[in-house]
């Protein structure tokens, strides 16, 4: 899917990411990670609990500064914000006290839109998501998988040209993440933009993404593997499961990252029986 | 309960109280009334003191300074509470500075501030709106702080990332938070509002509800209290009755089951 002609969206350089707790001890994240999402492609990352999957994505948005090593946003050094991403945040982040059309257009209204444009725009998203009707709907009004989708409108309208999700689509029942997995690619194939979308569902990272990138489990996790997704697009996210590539694919990365998910359990119920 | 059903009981109650009262205080029991009427009046004499009063006119001026003693105070305290809330929750340094002198303001009961307040601005209204300022101002001020500082990260993260500077962010995310704690404090701000105008005008001035019933008290007039108290609930029940359907419209965004913090 990569058009060879564009620079790369996202390019992370031996990006190291370390938090300083408790005095001077020292909790490395992610170490020395490389990974480049070309234009236009979509990349899952999928890792056990707790191995850093989100502060990646967080060193992309340049909501984090990694410790040592490069980030290159179209192969410009990333200084603050990442400016051409949009951001999905896996718990709610809409703006509880707009509804939801002010939710969505409140991205064009920032950059000095004039309102009546601004919920125009807004109204024509939420009918591409499926909430056209739900306008003036409080986020507390909507149900989980509602809220994801004015989440999607609040950051698609912007057209970022990078788009950053972090799990989600995680706190949703199995079906409405369905529904929103199929969703998500409709939009996508209409303008291709690039993704890196995180999850610990690998099911889910096959049937979205041109490439699965496996980490290993934390501290100091690492990118461990790297895969091509080869099935046909466009994909229906509940039909793709069925096919032989899928699972022959899914066999071949589970067993990478098997070990993985163990040990991240291990170290998991250690941390508790520490702390 | 069925709604006719809640709301006769509800009248029952009152129909009772007020019979017993009545029956205690006019109609001896065993060769002796058990409430002396001197002390404890009768419903009778309250009521025809409520209509003296409404019929004559008198009690409107009253209830109008207390009324705009009570606004100056809520305004005003709210105002500086929303300011300083503001400042402190965006300058911690500030806050830590501030912290024992503000806990110690606090700490202080506010009635013992009356007199210098009376001292510092007269009998007029102004000593009671400062009461007031100083009751409100701590309630406003510690909900808009909390306000402030309780804005979830993730939702500050995505004001940044769709794009928010730093005065954008104060208007979509800091400034509606704040507010949304300030108005779910609606009730306590405004109700101490109007406790600081009473107790001020209790403890000295020329009118409102409070020199009305120091005044009946000053000669004796058990009836006169009554009727004061009387007619103070009623006009605190009429204000916060407001201040429910301003909440109402202010906190539409908010889920039902939210409770009033503060």
């Amino acid at each position: 899917m990569a058009d060879t002609a564009q620079p790369t969206a996202v390019a992370l350089g031996d990006a190291t990411v370390a938090f300083r707790v408790a005095g001077d001890r020292v909790y490395t994240a992610v170490e020395k990670a490389n990974l480049s999402v070309a234009h236009g492609e979509f990349v899952a990352i999928v890792g056990p609990t707790g191995c850093g999957k989100s502060t990646l994505l967080n060193v992309a948005a340049g909501l984090l500064k990694p410790a040592s090593g490069s980030v290159k946003i179209f192969d410009q050094p990333l200084t603050g914000l990442n400016r051409e991403a949009g951001y999905l945040f896996q718990a709610d982040a809409l703006f509880p006290w707009k509804t939801a059309i002010d939710n969505v257009a409140i991205g064009l209204e920032i950059k000095g839109a004039p309102r009546e444009q601004a919920l125009q725009r807004a109204q024509a998203w939420l009918t591409s998501v499926g909430l056209g009707a739900f306008a003036n709907r409080y986020p507390h009004m909507l149900s989980g998988g509602q809220r994801k989708r004015v989440g999607l409108a609040q950051v698609l309208i912007r057209d970022p040209k990078i788009l950053l999700m972090d799990e989600p689509f995680g706190p949703l029942d199995a079906q409405t993440r369905q529904i929103m997995g199929n969703l998500l690619l409709e939009l996508w194939n209409a303008d291709r933009k690039a993704v890196l979308f995180v999850t610990h569902d690998l099911e889910e990272a096959i049937a979205l993404a041109d490439r699965v990138v496996i980490m290993s489990a934390g501290p100091s996790a690492r990118i461990i593997g790297d895969w091509r997704v080869k099935l046909p697009r466009p994909r229906d996210i509940s039909e793709v499961r069925m096919e032989k590539d899928f699972h022959e694919l899914h066999r071949e990365i589970w067993g990478v990252l098997k070990d993985e998910v163990m040990k991240g359990y291990v170290q998991s119920t250690q941390a508790a029986g520490v702390g | 309960m069925s709604r006719s059903m809640l709301l006769l009981s509800q009248l029952l109650v009152a129909v009772v109280a007020l019979a017993l009262w009545q029956f205690l205080t006019t109609v001896p029991v065993f060769g002796k009334i058990l409430l002396p009427p001197f002390f404890f009046s009768n419903p009778v004499d309250v009521g025809s003191q409520i209509v003296k009063w409404f019929s004559s006119g008198v009690i409107w001026k009253h209830l109008i300074i207390t009324l705009w003693e009570s606004i100056l105070a809520f305004v005003i305290g709210s105002i500086a509470g929303v300011l300083v809330g503001f400042w402190f929750a965006r300058q911690p340094r500030v806050a830590a500075v501030f912290d024992p002198y503000v806990k110690m303001i606090n700490a202080l009961p506010r009635v013992v501030l009356a007199p210098i307040f009376t001292l510092w601005l007269g009998l007029g209204i102004w000593s009671k709106v400062a009461l007031g300022v100083t009751l409100v101002f701590f309630i406003v001020f510690f909900n808009v702080y909390q306000g402030v500082k309780e804005v979830s990260n993730t939702v500050l993260d995505n004001g940044r990332m769709l794009g928010m500077n730093e005065r954008q962010l104060m208007r979509h995310v800091y400034w509606p938070s704040a507010l949304s704690w300030m108005f779910s404090s609606l009730h306590t701000s405004v109700g101490f509002a109007v406790v600081g105008a009473v107790v001020g005008e209790y403890l000295g001035s020329a009118a409102g509800l409070g020199y009305l019933i120091q005044q009946a008290e000053g000669v004796f007039d058990v009836a006169g209290v009554f009727a004061g108290m009387f007619v103070l609930s009623a006009f605190v029940i009429l204000i916060d009755m407001g201040v429910t359907v301003v909440e109402r419209r202010l906190l539409v965004w908010r889920p039902a089951t939210a409770e009033g913090r503060g």
